[in-house]
């Protein structure tokens, strides 16, 4: 029986297991966390008495039904919570696993790691008390907490509006949600949205439940600094007519959108195309989630879709699986899935025009502003090492003259913003290039490899 | 300003083993189930402090991702505090523990 | 365009072509510098960065010394900061073998003139308490010292351009011929350039060129794997080596710690690939947690290599063709190139501007592969 291997055990994650089992295989599911969910239906621990069916609201019968799913999978599967992939070589995965480095060859390799915030750093945003906008909603779900009493939302997306109205029933103040998209783009953009109904109309409706809670809800906003000295105290922006307004607040939520997390599927040798859409480098798939031969890309860490699109291409990307191993292939499943998986994209697609990353604002940053939190690199001094003679103008090259993006996370968080700075100066978008993913994805210590006596 | 006694604020209550960690030598009380990073910033607004410049530094994606919310532990090392529970007993610090009895060589870092 | 002349053609914007360029210009010869790809990108670009003096090569100790003595002068050569760091270079011997060889080095390091201390085991802890238990004696030599070599070329290219050397980065050679006693490049845009030299510092790509004017060398590409570590509190002082090869590694002054290991990975100078075996990454984990046990808990973050150009005797080519006059080689550095880059690149200018050297290279000349190849111990112990 051929080896597959799933890594991530969200959505999609789950969805394509469920398609193997039914099939009679019996995968092996890896997880870096240690409770099956993913970031967005992450469970929260058991002793947390925590009202999921309120926090998640409309999506909370399909949260139940996943986890319940998840449950019933869990005999048929060879379920590893708590691995940390760490690096790709050949059909040989590295594992890390209670601090201990182990292998897992496969035969198939289905990559499903979901997707982080995008982030477009501002003046003050590495001061204690500025988080990202799915770390928000993480940390509640998952601990209990608020990041702050009285929070500020500050990006493009329609999370502002959801993780807001989540945090203000859960008894937080809303400082304010600050939206750097104008209102005319995202009315512009409103009939591709108008492909999921379903979606669009539970965006609008937190957006009308932060108006009627007297939250003020600003939109085409120029982010101009996070106060504070040792910790948040405000957030200052210019509104769309170019006033300076202050938010006195003691956290700010920060979110631009979702990217990614392709590490692993470029270490597993995944071509990457540049999509002018979403203004990223993704890996280049086709209908079902094939990236090479043996390797599956599925769910938000290959195309942004949310929870729906992540489960639906997940179980695409099983019966893709199934089709190379030569077992029959349901035809109409599969179709069916591929449109459900197009139409979800499709609309991903319609919000990130509608929520747009603001590169212009990123251009156009101070040269003070810390670009790479790792390895302290401000955006001045990419600049400076870009207007030497000879000087890089792609953003690997950046990397290695200035350290932007060299550093623990290896320019998770700094990527993006880095790619747009290059871009201003290379004088296109896609010639700025990509950081190449290298191994450890994350960080290991020396004693993982074994006898340090 | 005084920095906040405590950047993140609980909403719901977790039942279960009390744990005592101590961070710079302050006792913290959690639970078993927290996070190192919940523990730490329901007591104050700070993990650590950056190895270039000394500037406070409290985390930031909370997914185990960005690789900033880590803290030194007694041993020598740092631990990721949004992805590691809290164990009773745990002894946590801002700034990197001496590793060896001896001072080390001639400079700083940075 | 065509009929483009210039005094001197460099092939291979390296470390090499750099220098050599540079000294070139700075007695006022016009000097053409030509890359596939960017200055200082490949084996200059990836390397180490160490600068060592113990343990070389015999017959390299001249040029080595007037080498270091050029990064000893770095800043004011070149006027740019290239993270140099005198920071003195430890030699591990983890028994009495090893031992024996430790001191067949200090030796031969001490004719040429280098200062070599000997530390014994108690000596070791008290000066660098973080070392472990094993290791039975060691070397120091104070004035190794250490680089960043992502900075060194690009650097050292900038002071040539400024000297006016034309660089040509992007720039492939498509063709090389004779005309009259110069030769003429024709590159991949259809352009062409007359030189009255030529300078092969093609690194791994270098042989091309060579047996275009009927000579060889058995050159074949590697990668060095190399490793860096989260930062961590300053504490190693020394680039430290163990004699075995097994580990290698230096800690930057902000805190990371570069390390590097035997055996070499195999490289692809075609598709432009040297990737790093997480089994090589792990290896290197290991050796470094045995020598400095006090880093178990520091994280490597990071791993990289490049493409470097080695000869089976694992010591380069450099000096003039011996089939074509005006040709000069320097190639096939066998992953000890950097330090004496920057020597190299002063020894070709005078061959090529006064016929000679003082700089003793005979060992190096390319007519070596006529005969017979002599492979190194090197070379059976650092690849797989």
């Amino acid at each position: 029986m051929a080896d597959i291997v799933i890594v991530g055990a969200g959505p999609a994650g789950i969805g394509a297991a469920e398609v193997l089992c039914a099939e009679g295989l019996k995968p092996v599911l890896i997880d870096e966390g240690t409770r099956a969910g993913g970031q967005g239906y992450r469970r929260p621990a058991e002793n947390l008495a925590l009202d999921m069916n309120r926090l998640m609201g409309s999506e909370a019968t399909k949260y139940a039904s996943l986890h319940r799913r998840f449950q019933a999978l869990l005999p048929r599967i060879d379920y590893r919570p708590g691995t940390l992939v760490w690096a790709i070589d050949g059909n040989t995965l590295h594992l890390l696993r209670d601090g201990r480095a182990e292998t897992l060859a496969f035969d198939k390799l289905l990559i499903a790691t979901g997707a982080m915030d995008r982030i477009a750093p501002l003046p003050g945003w590495t001061l204690p008390g500025v988080f990202t906008l799915g770390g928000a909603q993480a940390v509640l779900k998952d601990q209990g907490c608020l990041i702050g009493n009285r929070v500020a939302f500050l990006g493009s997306s329609p999370l502002l509006a959801l993780a807001a109205k989540q945090y203000r029933d859960m008894g937080a103040e809303i400082a304010v949600i600050a939206d750097t998209t104008p209102f005319a783009t995202k009315a512009a953009a409103t009939p591709a949205l108008l492909r999921a109904p379903r979606t669009l109309f539970r965006g609008l409706w937190y957006m009308g439940a932060s108006l009627r809670a007297g939250t003020e809800m600003l939109h085409g906003v120029t982010p101009v600094a996070v106060e504070g000295s040792t910790h948040v105290e405000a957030l200052v922006l210019r509104d769309a007519r170019g006033r300076e307004r202050r938010f006195a607040c003691d956290a700010v939520a920060l979110g631009y959108g979702l990217k990614p997390e392709t590490q692993l599927a470029d270490l597993a040798g995944a071509a990457f195309v540049y999509d002018a859409d979403f203004r990223l480098f993704l890996p280049r798939i086709d209908g079902m989630g094939r990236a090479r031969p043996g390797l599956y890309l599925a769910g938000d860490g290959v195309r942004i879709g949310g929870a729906d699109a992540a489960e639906a291409s997940g179980a695409l990307a099983a019966h893709a699986i199934l089709a190379d191993l030569g077992r029959p292939q349901d035809i109409e499943a599969t179709r069916a899935l591929a449109r459900q998986v197009q139409r979800l994209r499709g609309f991903q697609r319609g919000l990130a025009r509608a929520f747009a990353w603001p590169k212009a604002q990123i251009a156009a940053l101070p040269d003070a502003v810390t670009l790479c939190r790792c390895e302290n690199v401000t955006v001045g001094e990419v600049r400076a090492a870009m207007a030497k003679e000879l000087g890089p103008v792609e953003v690997n090259r950046v990397k290695a003259m200035t350290r932007c993006g060299m550093g623990r996370c290896q320019g998770r968080v700094c990527g993006p913003a880095l790619q747009e700075i290059v871009a201003a100066k290379a004088g296109s978008d896609a010639a700025a290039g990509r950081l190449r993913g290298q191994a450890p994805v994350k960080p290991i210590a020396l004693a993982a490899a074994g006898d340090s006596a | 300003m005084e920095p906040p006694k405590a950047q993140f604020r609980r909403v719901a209550v977790r039942t279960g083993q009390l744990a005592t960690l101590s961070f710079d030598g302050a006792p913290i009380r959690a639970t078993a189930g927290d996070s190192v990073l919940a523990a730490l910033l329901e007591n104050g607004a700070l993990l650590r402090r950056l190895e270039f410049g000394g500037e406070p530094r409290a985390g930031f994606c909370l997914m185990g991702a960005c690789q900033d919310c880590w803290v030194w532990s007694a041993a020598g090392g740092r631990i990721r505090a949004c992805t590691t529970p809290v164990a009773d007993g745990m002894a946590l610090f801002t700034e990197p523990q001496p590793p060896i009895d001896s001072q080390p060589m001639d400079r700083n870092h940075g | 365009m065509s009929g483009r002349t210039t005094d001197v053609a460099i092939v291979g914007g390296g470390l090499i072509g750099a220098w050599t360029a540079f000294f070139l210009a700075r007695r006022g010869q016009r000097v053409t510098l030509i890359e596939k790809g960017v200055v200082g990108a490949q084996s200059s670009g990836v390397n180490f960065g160490n600068l060592r003096l113990q343990g070389r090569f015999p017959g390299q100790y001249p040029l080595s010394l007037r080498s270091q003595a050029l990064w000893e002068d770095f800043d004011a050569l070149i006027g740019e900061d290239c993270e140099f760091e005198q920071t003195g270079h430890l030699y591990l011997a983890y028994d009495e073998e090893e031992h024996a060889r430790l001191e067949g080095y200090a030796k031969v390091s001490e004719s040429y003139g280098l200062a070599i201390e000997r530390v014994g085991p108690a000596d070791l802890r008290r000066r660098w308490p973080w070392l472990g238990e094993r290791a039975v004696a060691a070397t120091f030599s104070a004035r190794d010292a250490t680089a960043n070599p992502r900075l060194v070329t690009p650097a050292v290219a900038r002071a040539a351009a400024r000297l006016g050397v034309d660089i040509r980065e992007n720039t492939r050679v498509a063709a090389v011929d004779r005309s009259g006693d110069g030769f003429t490049l024709t590159l991949a845009d259809g352009a062409t350039l007359s030189c009255g030299t030529l300078v092969n510092s093609a690194g791994a790509w270098a042989l091309e060129i060579a047996e275009r004017f009927g000579e060889t060398a058995p050159v074949f590409p590697a990668g060095p794997p190399q490793f860096v570590t989260e930062p961590f509190p300053y504490l190693i002082g020394p680039s430290v080596q163990a004699i075995d090869g097994s580990v290698i590694f230096r800690q930057i002054p902000r805190g990371n710690i570069i390390l590097a290991g035997y055996p070499r990975t195999a490289a692809d100078a075609q598709a432009n690939r040297a990737p790093v075996p997480p089994l090589k990454t792990l290896a290197a984990m290991k050796a470094l947690a045995r020598v400095a046990p006090i880093l178990a808990q520091c994280h490597v973050i990071r791993v990289w290599s490049g493409i470097e150009a080695y000869l089976p005797d694992m010591i380069p080519v450099i000096g003039p063709s011996e089939t074509t006059p005006g040709l000069f080689h320097a190639f096939g550095f066998c992953g000890h190139g950097f330090q004496i880059g920057p020597g190299v690149g002063l020894c070709l200018s005078e061959m090529i501007l006064d016929g000679a050297t003082p700089t003793p290279l005979e060992p190096f000349a390319i007519g070596r592969f006529r005969s017979a190849t002599t492979v190194s111990e090197k070379f059976r112990k650092e690849f797989d």
